[in-house]
């Protein structure tokens, strides 16, 4: 039997991908031109819409994914057919009602959650099949679970409880004491990334255990260590992102002692590296791998940027910059997308092969998507740097002349980015069209 | 139940417990020296704020979008203030759009802007930098 359910939250996954990189090019095209098309595309208008359908691509692959591998692959049989399809269907329309919500105006929510608060009643709900979903078929049918199955399910249980926690705003309790807020608010998307990172690491566990067609990876007691170490630093490492506020100060404290531990992945990552550099290539490896060696290259340049701004006395400079924005494309897009990439491409091979042409396509694809991310990525830094200059030392000039003056690098911005659509939409394209097909037949 | 499965479930428990009261410390926390609420014309401010996305192009305390700049203190900021706030607010300048506002609603914004600038400095040009990687903000109200 195949599952459609899943196959439909892949394809919306990817069509909001390549919807959602649409609306972020005409969000940067405000940076180029303020005055000229403000009042058609406003920029306050276009980044929630981009933000949310990007959003949507990560959580959506994420979810089909975990539903084809445990259904496909795993041969599971799922507790309920129905709670998956219900699911699907509170996703799908619920999406309906955020568009809506942005077209009409409607925007009483916050950064990144702009739409009507009401809307995550729906949300949660539908986390909350895919929570019970996942356990009553795992608990019962598989002892013993290797490392992923427990990031899944702590990435669906937290994904609960931060996006509750986003909302704790409507309570005036929170809202009133705008520093608590702002605190609370910055904790629940650090920890909501945190959860997402559950459920996309734990895919990328699994596909790399499946493509060397043995669990060790998923089995070990370093496994393990890393996934506590993630879980310690999604429940407390969150407050590099609220350094500056006027918090108490064992608050910040305790985020800079958790951020710290993540030097020890950077140092393992090294480590592992050097001792496989050894070993020859394996070109026969197939397309999801080539995806998660970049996933590799792209967490170890990210890692080195979050370390460095986790230290206060940096992250004093970079904070409220564009180096913090350079750090969110760069993990979304460098280490998420080319996981789920990884998966899509897996799963598409077990339903039906890429000829020749279309591998070459894709690994070309592959090329242009590291090459203009770098440059998307850098031309990002550099934006940063000069803010920062302009907020620390440069202050007798307007914000305007300094805006004025990063005009080139915005339009570097904007044109890596377009470079950038392009090579995703090389990737995406020939996937989209195979998870379609794959409906029909 | 293996015996790993336990072990990993202990281990979470632990987690979890310091995760409880972690955030139980962390909602009942006043702010250090500002233990002031949001009156209810602030607080129609902030709901202007959320519902007009001031926040996607700019920020406050650093956080928000960058399109436009940050705003915590442009309450105090020399030349700066509640008129050239509310001068702002219609007039549609550069990137900002053309807002349309009554004149209690700018008022409400302006009351929003005055509390936040109230809560501390951002940038902390006076904060201090600890050899340890450290950095010690001022906060406002503190000497
Ligand atoms: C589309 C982006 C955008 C949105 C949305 C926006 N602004 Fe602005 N705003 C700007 C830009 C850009 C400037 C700087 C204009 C200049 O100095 O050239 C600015 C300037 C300001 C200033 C003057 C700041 C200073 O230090 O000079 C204030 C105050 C302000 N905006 C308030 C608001 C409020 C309140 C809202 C929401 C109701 C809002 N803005 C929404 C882009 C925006």
């Amino acid at each position: 039997m195949k599952n459609k359910a899943a196959i439909i939250f892949l394809i919306t996954a990817l069509s909001a991908l390549l919807t959602g990189m649409l609306f972020g090019l005409f969000a940067a095209l405000q940076y180029l031109i303020p005055e000229f098309l403000k009042e058609l595309i406003p920029f306050h208008k276009m980044r929630p819409f981009h933000v949310t359908t990007v959003i949507t691509w990560i959580v959506l692959c994420a979810t089909g994914s975990i539903y084809f591998y445990l259904t496909q692959i795993e041969k599971l049989k799922l507790f309920s057919n129905k709670l998956m399809k219900l699911h699907l269907i509170v996703f799908l329309i619920t999406g309906l009602g955020i568009y809506l919500s942005y077209i009409f105006g409607r925007m009483e929510g916050r950064e990144y959650l702009a739409f009507t608060p009401i809307l995550t009643i729906p949300i949660l709900f539908g986390w909350l099949l895919f929570g019970i979903n996942y356990f009553k078929t795992m608990l019962k049918q598989v002892k013993n679970w290797p490392v992923y199955y427990w990031m899944w399910g702590t990435g669906i249980v937290f994904m609960m409880i931060h996006l509750t926690e986003a909302h704790l705003w409507l309570f005036p309790y929170f809202r009133e004491h705008v520093i608590k807020d702002l605190t609370v608010q910055w904790k629940s998307y650090g920890s909501f990334v945190g959860s997402w990172n559950m459920l996309v690491y734990g895919i990328s566990i699994y596909v790399m255990a499946r493509i060397k067609g043995n669990d060790a990876i998923g089995r070990g007691k370093l496994a393990f260590f890393f996934y506590f170490l993630g879980l310690t630093n999604l429940m407390f490492g969150w407050a590099h992102h609220t350094y500056i506020l006027p918090t108490q100060p064992w608050i910040r404290y305790v985020a800079y002692g958790v951020s710290m531990t993540e030097w020890i992945i950077l140092g393992y990552m090294i480590y592992d590296w050097k001792k496989n550099l050894s070993q020859t290539k394996k070109d026969s490896y197939p397309l999801a791998y080539r995806f998660l060696v970049t996933t590799d290259f792209w967490i170890f340049i990210n890692l080195i940027i979050a370390l460095l701004f986790s230290i206060p006395a940096i992250n004093f400079f970079t904070h409220g910059t564009h180096i913090t924005v350079a750090h969110s494309m760069g993990t979304t897009i460098g280490i998420n997308t080319t996981i789920l990439f990884a998966s899509l491409l897996y799963i598409v091979s077990k339903i039906s092969a890429f000829s020749k042409k279309q591998e070459t396509l894709i690994k070309r694809g592959l090329w242009g998507f590291n090459i203009t991310l770098f440059l998307f990525f850098s031309a990002l830094l550099v934006a940063g740097a000069k803010r920062s200059h302009w907020m620390y030392a440069g202050n007798d000039t307007s914000f305007s002349n300094m805006q004025d003056s990063l005009f080139w690098v915005y339009m570097a911005f904007f044109v890596f980015g377009i470079a950038l659509t392009t090579s995703i939409s090389i990737i995406g394209l020939p996937i989209l069209k195979k998870l379609i097909n794959s409906l029909r037949v | 139940m293996t015996q790993k499965t336990k072990y990993n479930f202990f281990i979470i428990t632990i987690l979890i417990t310091l995760f409880v009261v972690f955030n139980g410390l962390i909602y009942t926390s006043n702010e250090n020296e500002n233990p002031i609420k949001l009156t209810e014309q602030g607080l129609h401010g902030q709901r202007l704020w959320q519902e007009n996305n001031c926040w996607s192009c700019h920020q406050t305390y650093g956080l928000g979008g960058y399109l436009g700049p940050d705003l915590t203190n442009v309450y105090s900021a020399e030349n700066k203030g509640p008129l050239y706030i509310k001068a702002f607010l219609n007039s549609g300048v550069k990137a900002m759009p053309k807002f349309n506002f009554s004149e209690a609603e700018k008022e409400a914004l302006v009351t929003y802007l005055k509390f936040i600038d109230s809560t501390g400095y951002y940038p902390n040009y006076n904060a201090k930098f600890k050899p340890n990687g450290w950095v010690e903000l001022e906060y406002k109200n503190e000497k």
